[in-house]
């Protein structure tokens, strides 16, 4: 056996399926292996590594496994760097594979060398060179162990192409890492005390962040939220870990969010923080934000435990371990408490606040596009999306239900995640339709992999959000820079329908808001991918939001329908 | 852990051992991590332990207590890291090397001899114009000696940062 037939069984043992990736000089050893193996192992052939990177990180979310992506050395393994850098940020579990100069040229600034090693250190959970081919087995089962565990992560491995080639005499046996012990369950005393703390609250809210998705925690957490009617809302990162219609559930929280839930936090005496980091994006000015709540924070990394917020409880442990403890603890002490005044003013709060709005008129105007959006929807469909405006309008208006139906670029804030990121997700969840909810500037980024779509038959409808503007830097600019604009307008360039032609895909191009809805209901029913170009307002804003640093309270705009006093 | 919201913010020096898995490129993921988080190294030694296969690393910094638990938990992170130990100079030995290049000619060598003497520190080269002396003790008697020295001329200083070990406390003799 040499190097590339031990990565394919290493492979193939931890059950990967697919494998998203762009061939190169230092990878041919192990993609001729891939010929061998078409019927197990599916490789999709992207059109820029990056596209590879994103696609694995979408695929992981909507399966829970480890996305694998592949590139080849220097330019090839650089062009991932910003994919990976996006699944650090969001903890996505994608292994990373590229191809290195042979071991013998390693420092030598070969051809296509570039120190991997040193680029991804500070973007990945952990990453390995392979240098012996003896290694290759322990190595990637190790890489699936550190992703998959504890805080999932990005794991880079850098493939030397001798490595590939060298036969494999005495393969290592031993995977056991000894700095790798993650906490999964919660100490009993903090549990305990915990509970006390949620039956001493009167006005307690949950936060729930992308870590109830990752440990699949969703119906504890929905147990917790029932049983005592505690008002809850997700951060971005959690959005769809939660019904969206549930009466008792405030939106999406932060800089974008809802003004029913920044205010919920701002007023709660108890803060349950689940699976979350307290971002800026979120916390806006830390001096001010949730001063009156003492907080509990539940998180399987116990270094974002005080990391940006002081905590009065910490609990490290697994998402869903962890609720499971509380639910049964809380059960145990029977007390029957449900916290009804708070939770009744909070659900007058949601419906004053609810921002299901059919806008109607032309241009269109980009809540009328989510709004029609919603309405195709089925619950189990994937919506994904690029990044600005677009990602706003569909984190506040867009209702997702279903645990992993909406997947973004969160930390990172990737333009250009969109497009790859459904392709992924397609790819997990074939029985699904897979939407990219994108941006004109946004799509332009990684346009390019419409040619895998079409090609690899990958079946996603990406609908843009066409306003000719790099839309959230322009309102940024019309709100903090007194609307001088700079470098912000495209212009229409390209027209997306036909591009989306030039691949001999189907392209849309939709002008008013009576034609959307049909627009919509057409790419649904395709069989191939489409685009739909959506002609909108140049300059609309999404609000509310608050600025930068600001206090979480001082939002401005937005959609709260009765004015007056609510706390 | 973090109890309460109110961390006192008052800096002081940490010492703190970390063993790691030895193998290439855990210096840099290390370091790379401090620099990427801005924290700041005073002082860093990196050698062998008893067991192979596992390297200990000494780091001395100065933080309040808030910055030093966060630079815990991101070094526990680190997958090579296997165990970090808690260096504090109450429960260690604490000990730095020191070499120290002084001026010296005939009239100054016997009082520089003297001192060193005096200070336990030894003189392990002399030539016409200078003298090479040998410091090893806590960081403090190492600033004194220097500290005297500098009247002589110091023509060069190399430390070697600072090198701690846990003490074992017996508790039958408590």
């Amino acid at each position: 056996m040499n190097g590339s037939e031990a990565i394919v069984k290493a492979l193939l043992e931890e059950k990967v399926e697919h494998i998203f990736g762009f061939p190169g000089g230092a990878v041919m050893p192990l993609y001729d292996e891939f010929l061998k193996h078409q019927g197990e192992l599916r490789h999709i052939l992207v059109r820029h590594e990056q596209g590879a990177a994103h696609a694995a990180d979408a695929y992981a979310r909507v399966t829970g496994k480890a996305g694998i992506c592949i590139a080849t050395s220097g330019p090839g393994a650089t062009n991932l760097v910003t994919g990976i850098m996006n699944a650090y940020m969001d903890s996505s579990p994608v292994i990373a594979f590229a191809g290195q100069v042979p071991t013998s040229l390693i420092g030598n600034d070969a051809f296509q060398e570039s120190d991997m090693m040193g680029i991804t250190l500070p973007i990945t959970k952990h990453n390995f060179q392979i240098r012996d081919a003896n290694k290759i087995s322990s190595t990637i089962k190790k890489a699936f162990t550190i992703a998959l565990n504890g805080r999932p992560g990005p794991v880079y491995i850098d493939l030397p192409k001798d490595v590939q080639t060298n036969e494999v005499s005495a393969e290592e046996k031993d995977t056991h890492i000894a700095g790798f012990k993650p906490v999964t369950a919660g100490h009993p005393v903090q549990i305990k005390k915990a509970a006390e703390m949620i039956l001493n609250a009167k006005q307690p809210v949950i936060i729930a962040g992308g870590g109830i998705l990752w440990a699949n925690a969703c119906p504890e957490l929905q147990q917790l939220v029932e049983a005592f009617s505690i008002p809850i809302t997700a951060t971005f990162m959690g959005k769809s870990c939660f019904p969206e219609e549930h009466p008792l559930y405030l939106g999406v929280l932060g800089m974008h969010g809802r003004k029913a839930a920044n205010y919920a936090v701002a007023n709660s005496d108890l803060l349950i923080a689940i699976g979350c980091r307290f971002s800026d994006r979120i916390t806006g000015n830390l001096q001010t934000f949730a001063k009156k709540s003492k907080i509990i924070h539940i998180d399987i990394d116990s270094a974002e435990i005080g990391k940006n917020v002081g905590v009065d409880l910490p609990i490290v442990g697994d998402a869903k371990n962890v609720l499971q403890q509380l639910n049964q603890m809380l059960k145990k002490m029977a007390v029957k408490k449900k916290n009804i005044k708070w939770a009744e003013k909070m659900k007058r709060f949601i419906q004053e606040c609810d921002c299901s709005i059919d806008v109607k008129g032309n241009p269109i105007d980009p809540r009328k596009l989510v709004f029609e959006l919603g309405k195709v929807l089925k619950e189990q469909d994937i919506v994904t999306t690029g990044v600005g405006q677009q990602q706003m309008f569909a984190a506040h208006f867009l209702k997702r239900s279903k645990p992993h139906t909406f997947i973004s670029s969160g930390g990172a804030g990737t333009m250009g995640f969109g497009l790859p990121a459904s392709i992924g997700a397609k790819v997990a969840a074939p029985d699904v339709q897979v939407f990219d909810f994108d941006g004109d500037g946004s799509f332009a980024m990684t346009q390019q992999e419409l040619a895998t779509a079409k090609e690899e038959n990958i079946k996603v409808i990406a609908v843009i959000m066409n306003n000719a503007y790099l839309g959230m830097v322009r309102q940024w600019a019309e709100l903090f820079f007194d609307r001088r604009y700079s470098a912000v307008h495209l212009k229409r360039t390209p027209d997306f329908a036909k591009v989306a032609e030039a691949y001999r895909l189907k392209g849309i191009r939709v002008e008013r808001d009576s034609e959307i809805g049909a627009a919509l209901r057409e790419a649904y029913k395709s069989d191939e991918a489409v685009v739909l170009d959506v002609i909108v307002k140049e300059e609309a804003n999404i609000l509310p939001m608050f600025t930068a640093g600001a206090n979480t309270t001082d939002m401005f705009g937005g959609c709260i329908k009765i004015k007056g006093k609510l706390f | 852990m973090i109890e309460g919201k109110k961390i006192k913010a008052k800096k002081r020096k940490h010492i703190i051992g970390i063993l790691v898995e030895d193998h290439p490129g855990v210096l840099a993921k290390l370091s790379g991590m401090f620099s990427s988080r801005g924290f700041n190294i005073d002082t860093i030694i990196v050698g062998k332990t008893a067991i192979p296969g596992i390297s200990h690393i000494i780091i001395s910094l100065m933080g309040d207590d808030k910055t030093i638990e966060q630079i815990e938990k991101q070094v526990n992170k680190l997958i090579d890291t296997i165990k970090i130990i808690d260096l504090s100079p109450k429960h260690s030995v604490v000990r730095e090397h020191c070499l120290v290049k002084v001026a010296s000619n005939p009239k100054t060598r016997a009082d520089l001899i003297n001192i060193s003497k005096l200070h336990k520190t030894s003189v392990i080269d002399i030539s016409n114009s200078s003298m090479i002396i040998e410091v090893v003790g806590k960081p403090e008697k190492i600033n004194n000696f220097l500290e005297l020295m500098r009247k002589y001329g110091i023509k060069e200083i190399s430390r070697t940062g600072i090198n701690a070990m846990q003490r074992t406390r017996d508790n039958n003799h408590k």
